[in-house]
């Protein structure tokens, strides 16, 4: 917004930037309770359907990560305070794991963002059957991921019978065996493969919103394709790129499907992350205290690295809106 | 604006399918719901998929009773199943069970005693099951689930490919070849297209395990001595798994470490290793002349190798069971009744092909049904006798406190023998050594032991 | 440049570049072309393996020529595909909807007319996403148990929305930030009544962020397994239940669950398809300015 004080219909713009932030700052200041609840209001539903759908299923966990109770041994619920999570702590598994969550989540956000907007950005020129590759583009995305999961560990993967291992035969190289290898890589790579399209798509929605009268004008002053796109294009897309990273870094923590269906989480548990470790220990153990013990922690350490993370992206948000 | 148009199209669509389904409904599997329902839940196998299809039948001679099915993949089946059954729950009539729960649910008191029905239901003959099913899904002298089908274990391999490399295979009847011989014959058979045996190593305590577990077996080895300390670092099991281990490197697979049955038995299938052990019920895809017309008489089967206990074959079913708070208990009896029917047996012959029929639960399926005998020679008798001679109530050769061959007969199985079947799937990967994985297994053997010795 | 775009999204299907006499031969047309086909390959396989025998699924070297079949598409509609995809239309669509009715007015509280605490309240609709779902289940269950709600279809409407709606929030408040302050401050001042203003300046100017944010609500809604395999049974089962029941422990399934994957995606495919056209009529928004 800063470069539109550079031409020459911005000048009224300006003022009616002025306008508007007097108009703000004296609806700031002593906002009657009418006008608080008014803005709000639109706000209430949404938290408080929330409120009630959510919490009361965590407190019911916090409540299970106090027991000590295995299901299929009935008469063994009882009352434990905190070992549960003494045990979590010491359990070395659980660090090892969370380690490689932590790999997971950073390697597939990072990778498919990048992907992503290489891609939007790719997509934003005009060419022949442009909708139909970003319908192409998309469908990763729209594949139940338990399928494509199996996709790539039966007909890309495989050891024997694998498109990859096939391609590298074509050239000489034997076949290598990417599951039991690489797992964790592998995982990955699906992951990447499945979360990129969606990248794609919210990097593609900023660009769109974007206003073209500013890349105009910018190209007749002569500025170069590199000088529009890190002064113009990248900052209005900062937004979009951080959404997309905050959005996919949430729903990988879940991640499940692929690791059920690729590797079960082996060799060992080299690429086992933390809800499929505690689906194990939920579902194989029986172990529903341990499991929500489990749960709990890693809620209070997705906590601790979003606040810091989040902290950052507010303070660029809030800039934009002062600017505004 | 064509986005509201769209977007009232949209919502009367959606609202058109609510108004549907919320006039009185849960769900769309409620449309035309009745009263006599019996609600199944069923693991996914061709064997019970074919039971769904040919379900239309039950509900013909039995008008009035409807059917209600969810099929899922096992792992899936069996979270959800013991899910609702240890809560107490009444979501489901019949469920699916092996013989690793039945003993221990009908101990808790979360199964119906199934022997009183089958006492007053005239020509079910329950003593038609094979004896070690009967007595595997028993608890005190009655059956709390009865079987669908049963399996064991054996080795199949290409009479083809051992007649080209020159091998000579007993023909004794009473045969059991010893593992050293079938490592010498993978060794042999081994070329770089194709492995010499294909054998199990993914991750799970019913993966890799079942295989592993009855090498263990034979060769001397075993989980817990009868005073619950854990032997996983003793000298048999030590060799045992060395040896499994070994045998996939030198003449197994590649990417032994991710492949289960469904792997091997498309290796098998496309001419890729020689070998194979694994259930008795691989014949339902190897043999299925749609499927692999070219393998057809091409199989040759031999129990289970051997070292130092014989009849070393693994004792598994897929059977059905009535969980106590079930809420139409004798609906589903008539159903479970005619899915282990000999009728029954007949029925899927009749409509769906010989090679279908539900393998190893009864006796009379292999004695008093010629059409399966028929298409069955090469193979139906040694399922039958790998059956009738497994002993899961003394596995090994030395005492143990557990019942169970391929796995231990108690609850914390589930997840020891998980942990300890990635502890060996790192080692056949080779991402650490057998004794290491050994160490480990170990370790969480001897955390479960603790809690059987303090009892 | 965009109306071009329009005819030629129009007009070509698989084509190769060719030189039109309005647009330039564009190097990057060919790459753009080659990720597509990258990224679509595994899915035109996916289609292939379902008209395939089990034996031609996974062969060595891959099998592009076969005898193709129907057997595969057969045994899933002989299961019972019906239900499970109309509870999966009234699951997805319900709880979209929803998602919308709640989140659109959250974002624009959250957006254009900035509350204090907007950071706290973003965050707290993050946080709700945090707890694995694999640890709150048991808790899940007895609750939805206790209510009576096993095994129907409105269990998984509600959860379904609260998985939705702090994604739906965050994405279309960042959407009702592109709009400029001054256009709403100018309607309101203007003496228009504020949902007035909101309904026939804002809300056309973000319908293409909406468009995207129901396509990925919808594609999220759709293909959920965990919540859907532990709180569903017979009545309420949804596509990929339905999905992962042909899974067999031990048979061969990569045919016929690649038949059941495709049946399943072909609604979504149809959303996505028509949600792209939202986004494509909303590059004319960028010229209104």
């Amino acid at each position: 917004m800063t470069l539109t004080a550079e031409t020459d219909s911005d000048a009224s713009q300006e003022a009616v930037a002025e306008r508007v932030r007097k108009i703000r700052e004296r609806q700031d200041v002593g906002v009657s309770r009418a006008e608080g609840w008014r803005r709000r209001g639109p706000l209430l539903p949404a938290l408080i359907f929330m409120i009630a759908v959510t919490q009361v299923p965590f407190l019911f966990t916090l409540y299970y990560s106090t027991l000590s109770w295995n299901l299929v041994r009935p008469g063994s619920r009882k009352f434990v305070g905190l070992n549960n999570y003494i045990d979590v702590v010491q359990d070395s598994q659980f660090w090892s794991v969370a380690g490689n969550t932590v790999i997971l989540i950073v390697g597939v956000v990072l990778i498919s963002a990048l992907l992503g907007l290489g891609i939007a950005l790719l997509l934003d020129r005009a060419f022949v059957g442009r909708g139909a590759v970003r319908t192409l583009l998309i469908t990763p995305f729209l594949i139940t991921p338990v399928a494509g999961a199996l996709v790539w560990k039966t007909t890309i993967l495989d050891p024997n019978n694998g498109i990859l291992n096939w391609l590298l035969g074509l050239v000489g190289i034997s076949p290598v065996d990417w599951i039991g290898q690489f797992p964790l890589a592998m995982v990955m790579v699906e992951l990447i493969w499945q979360w990129t399209p969606f990248m794609m798509l919210l990097i593609l929605a900023g660009l769109t919103s974007m206003p073209r009268d500013q890349l105009e004008a910018g190209r007749v002053d002569g500025a170069t394709a590199v000088q529009l796109f890190r002064e113009l294009t990248l900052p209005h897309l900062r937004r979009f790129i951080e959404l997309g990273v905050v959005l996919g870094a949430v729903y990988l923590v879940n991640t499940f499907d692929a690791i059920f269906m690729m590797t079960q989480g082996g060799p060992g548990v080299a690429s086992a992350n933390l809800p499929f470790y505690i689906y194990q220990r939920a579902f194989l153990g029986f172990d529903m205290g341990q499991a929500a013990a489990m749960g709990v922690v890693v809620v209070i350490f997705t906590m601790i690295i979003a606040s810091f993370a989040l902290r950052l992206i507010f303070k660029s948000f809030s800039g934009k809106e002062e600017a505004a | 604006m064509k986005t509201r148009k769209v977007l009232h199209k949209l919502t009367a669509c959606v609202a058109g399918v609510g108004l549907l389904l919320t006039s009185g409904c849960a769900g769309a599997g409620s449309l035309g719901a009745s009263d006599n329902e019996v609600t199944i839940a069923l693991v996914s196998n061709s064997q019970m998929t074919d039971a769904q299809k040919l379900s239309s039948e039950f509900e013909k001679a039995n008008p009035g009773i409807k059917l209600k099915f969810i099929s899922l993949s096992e792992n899936q089946a069996r979270a959800k199943i013991t899910m609702s059954t240890a809560m107490g729950g009444s979501q489901f009539d019949v469920v699916m069970i092996s013989n690793f729960e039945t003993p221990q649910w009908a101990k808790d008191g979360w199964l119906r005693n199934l022997s009183d029905y089958a006492k007053s239901t005239p020509g079910y003959d329950e003593n038609d099951f094979i004896p070690s099913l009967r007595e595997s899904l028993s608890y005190e002298g009655n059956m709390y689930s009865v079987p669908f089908y049963g399996e064991s274990s054996f080795l199949m391999y290409r009479k083809d490919m051992f007649e080209q490399a020159g091998i000579k295979v007993n023909q004794d009847p009473n045969y059991q070849p010893t593992w050293q011989e079938v490592a010498g014959w993978a060794k042999t058979l081994k070329t770089d297209d194709r492995a010499g045996i294909c054998l199990r190593g993914k991750p799970g305590w019913g993966e890799v395990l079942a295989p592993l577990d009855t090498v263990i077996n034979t060769f001397g080895g075993r989980w817990f001595d009868d005073q619950w300390n854990a032997q996983l670092n003793s000298p048999q099991v030590k060799e045992a798994v060395n040896f499994y281990v070994n045998t996939i490197k030198e003449s197994g697979e590649l990417g032994a470490s991710s492949t289960g049955f469904q792997e091997c038995a498309n290796l098998f299938g496309q001419g890729q290793t020689a070998m194979w052990y694994d259930a008795t019920s691989a014949v339902s895809v190897l043999e299925d002349p749609k499927t692999y017309p070219d393998l057809v008489g091409k199989i040759g089967y031999l129990p289970a190798p051997v070292v130092e206990k014989p009849n070393s074959g693994w004792l598994y079913t897929w059977a059905l069971g009535i969980p106590k708070a079930a809420k139409n208990p004798d609906g589903a009896w008539k159903f479970i009744s005619w899915m282990t029917s000999k009728d029954y047996m007949k029925l899927v012959g009749e409509k769906l092909g010989w090679a279908r029929v539900p393998p190893g639960s009864r006796t009379s399926t292999y004695t008093q049904l010629p059409e399966y005998e028929a298409i069955s020679k090469s193979y139906g008798p040694l399922t039958l006798q790998s059956i009738t001679n497994a002993t899961p109530n003394k596995p090994t050769v030395e005492p143990v406190p557990y019942t169970g061959i391929q796995f231990v007969g108690i609850p914390e199985f589930q997840d020891l023998g998980t942990r300890v079947s990635q502890q060996i799937s790192a080692a056949i990967a080779g991402q650490q050594s057998v004794d290491a994985a050994l160490e480990q297994a170990q370790k969480y053997a001897e955390v479960v032991g603790k809690s059987y010795q303090e009892k | 440049m965009t109306t071009t775009v329009e005819k030629a999204t129009a007009t070509s299907d698989s084509a190769p570049v060719r030189k039109k006499k309005s647009k330039k031969f564009s190097p990057w047309g060919v790459v753009a072309w080659l990720v597509g086909i990258g990224f679509f390959f595994p899915v035109f396989w996916m289609v292939l393996t379902s008209f395939k025998q089990e034996s031609d699924a996974a062969t060595n070297p891959p099998k592009l020529f076969f005898v193709p079949t129907l057997d595969q598409y057969a045994a899933v509609f002989d299961q019972g595909i019906g239900p499970a995809m109309l509870n999966s239309v009234f699951a997805t669509g319900m709880s979209t909807i929803l998602v919308l009715l709640l989140g659109v007015p959250a974002a624009f509280a959250l957006s254009l007319r900035p509350v204090r605490k907007t950071s706290d309240a973003l965050f707290f609709f993050m946080s709700t996403k945090m707890l694995p779902v694999v640890a709150a289940i048991l808790p899940l269950y007895v609750i939805v148990s206790n209510l009576g709600l096993l095994d129907n279809i409105w269990a998984l409407v509600v959860l379904y929305t609260s998985m939705n709606l702090p994604i739906a929030v965050w994405m279309m408040r960042s959407f009702f930030l592109e709009v400029p302050g001054e256009l709403l401050e100018a309607a309101s001042l203007d003496g228009a009544s504020l949902w007035r203003s909101v309904r026939e300046v804002i809300l056309p100017l973000v319908s293409p962020g909406i468009a995207a944010t129901a396509l990925i609500c919808v594609i999220f809604a759709w293909n959920e397994f965990f919540l859907a395999v532990n709180l569903t049974a017979v009545n309420a089962q949804t596509m990929p239940v339905y999905l992962v029941g042909f899974i067999a422990g031990e048979g061969q399934y990569w045919a016929v669950l690649s038949a059941a994957a495709t049946m399943a995606a072909l609604p979504v495919i149809l959303c996505g398809w028509f949600a792209q056209n939202k986004l494509v009529r909303g590059l004319s928004f960028g010229a209104i300015k």
